[in-house]
């Protein structure tokens, strides 16, 4: 079997289009969409429209619970004022663009989908199975949590950090954080990221980079008066924002 | 023991899970005594004795089979334990680990180990160094006379390493609260060669030396027994850390002085729900101070 985990899109609708391809082509025959569909890029509706129109199972995002139900702010987790600011700009702009037909489908989304497959549980989360904004970072999660994380599944996919990394526990059980299709890994380079299972292979999962047109992104990030940090990020493949939750080794590993 | 028993009953707080093993692993014992400290750390301070590494290990295992996320080492100095090596060591290969320093003994060598550890470790090592002003005149009154030139070496010696400490600072003046600065830290810190500086301002707590330096809290009943906001509560470090030391395991870093904070000899003992009985607590649930990095 071959399936596609998509991590959260933070409304880059571009990219979600050809990561779709691509995955088709790879011969995904089920996606999924670990959540977050709106944040940071321009016009929500044509990312939830998208999902929508092609059936992808949506684990629900602690943005898509914010902006479903209405919430104050995104949930991020953030502690950091800069990263607030920027949090609070992306949200208000979002919840102002997000049209109230797509609330009640947000606020319904489903906090994890499982399924099974040859004797495997396959769990989905958006942060942890514990808490939708959990953030589990690579090196900052350690391998005793996850197994309790894991609970009964053999394997648990998230996202949240933008960052995407897989691990085997010393139990078997597997964890792949799916990265982001929503804007680039910070590592200087402007693709974005999601994983692919293929159940043959020795090795089940693997990273797949997707390139799309963000020069288009930028260009329409700009007219929607979006900050041009924001842009700078898509342009580069480099963080300008949201940098301060960022654990040290993975902060080091990006230019801010 | 400073702490007298209250009766008062706070607002609950339920136990979450173990996100924040603390460590107090050199107790009281500290190469300065800042006049703020709010446990009145010092070189002659043995009010909390320090851990031995057997014993911090034994509270590394408690704290895995508890299921923690991160560890932090505070005291007094944690670079004054003599086995400290051995327990970052084992620390890091467990978890992520946060050491609480002023960052006055990191010598060259020092700094050249933990910038190894830092690079050969599974788990991120993080060290945050306080420092309460952008100058001595602003520093060394509450941390002591010559310790701002000494702190701002260790910083300057840490970014050559390669490593990028987060600086603490404690609002002590009013300069410090005023909202642009930490804006001008983050340049002061970029300025001594951090090139992704890290600052996190801490409220003052009202506690231990800083009662004589000031005044201790003035509304000992600000908070009733009223619940708090489930997002307040959630978010309070005592929702989800704990702290061992020699003593025992106690709610958080701030009461290992007070008795009744004390939960039991345990991590195991200590996951439980608790009442924001202290006046410390107001701190947190009215000042926002949370203690992680």
């Amino acid at each position: 079997m071959r399936a596609a985990f998509f991590g959260g899109i933070y409304s880059n609708w571009l990219a979600l289009e050809s990561a779709l391809a691509d995955a088709h082509l790879r011969g995904a025959e089920q996606i999924y969409c670990l959540g977050d569909l709106g944040a940071f890029g321009p016009h929500p509706d044509r990312t939830i429209e998208v999902l929508r129109q092609q059936q992808i199972p949506v684990v629900q995002g602690n943005y898509d619970d914010s902006v479903g139900n209405q919430k104050p702010d995104c949930g991020c987790g953030y502690t950091d004022p800069r990263d607030n600011h920027y949090a609070r700009i992306s949200y208000a702009y979002t919840m102002q663009k997000t049209s109230a037909a797509h609330r009640p489908w947000l606020a319904a989304l489903p906090k994890a989908i499982s399924f099974e497959h040859e004797g495997l549980r396959y769990l989905m989360t958006h942060g942890s199975p514990r808490q939708q904004n959990e953030f589990l970072w690579e090196s900052a999660t350690p391998d005793h949590l996850l197994e309790r994380l894991c609970g009964d599944a053999d394997v648990l996919l998230c996202t949240h950090t933008g960052l995407h990394w897989q691990r085997r526990l010393p139990s078997g059980k597997r964890v792949v954080n799916v990265g982001g299709l929503g804007r680039p890994a910070n590592d200087g380079r402007t693709c974005v990221w999601y994983a692919l299972l293929d159940t043959d292979a020795p090795e089940p999962f693997r990273f797949v980079p997707v390139e799309y047109d963000h020069h288009r992104l930028a260009r329409e990030m700009r007219e929607e008066r979006l900050p041009e940090e924001f842009v700078e990020t898509v342009l580069t493949g480099w963080w300008t924002t949201c940098l301060e939750i960022l654990p040290a080794k993975e902060r080091l590993r990006g230019r801010f | 023991m400073t702490g007298l028993v209250q009766l008062r009953k706070g607002p609950r707080v339920d136990f979450r899970w173990l996100d924040a093993l603390w460590i107090q692993v050199t107790g009281t014992l500290c190469n300065i005594a800042c006049r703020h400290c709010f446990i009145s750390c010092g070189p002659q301070a043995d009010q909390v004795p320090m851990m031995a590494a057997e014993e911090v290990e034994r509270a590394l295992e408690e704290g895995r089979a508890a299921g923690m996320r991160q560890v932090y080492f505070t005291g007094g100095e944690p670079f004054l334990h003599p086995e400290l090596r051995r327990l970052v060591g084992a620390t890091l290969s467990l978890a992520p680990l946060t050491i609480v320093t002023n960052g006055i003994l990191i010598d060259d060598a020092a700094a050249a180990w933990l910038a190894e550890e830092f690079s050969t470790s599974r788990y991120s090592l993080d060290l945050r160094v306080s420092l309460d002003g952008m100058t001595a005149e602003q520093n060394d009154p509450v941390r002591g006379r010559g310790t701002f030139e000494e702190v701002v070496a260790a910083v300057r010696r840490l970014a050559r390493a390669g490593l990028s400490p987060v600086v603490t600072v404690v609002e002590h003046e009013t300069g410090l609260a005023a909202s642009d600065a930490r804006g001008r830290f983050l340049e002061f810190v970029r300025g001594l060669g951090v090139e992704r500086p890290r600052v996190k301002f801490l409220p003052l707590l009202r506690i231990g030396r800083e009662e004589r330096r000031t005044h201790g809290y003035q509304e000992p009943d600000a908070l009733s027994s009223e619940p708090l906001l489930p997002e307040i509560e959630s978010s309070l470090l005592c929702a989800s850390g704990r702290i061992v030391t020699a003593q025992g395991v106690f709610t958080c870093p701030i009461l290992i002085e007070r008795a009744d904070a004390r939960l039991g000899p345990r991590v195991a003992d200590a996951l439980t729900a608790i009442h924001l009985r202290w006046d410390a607590c107001q701190t947190c649930v009215l000042d926002g101070l949370r203690c992680n990095t």
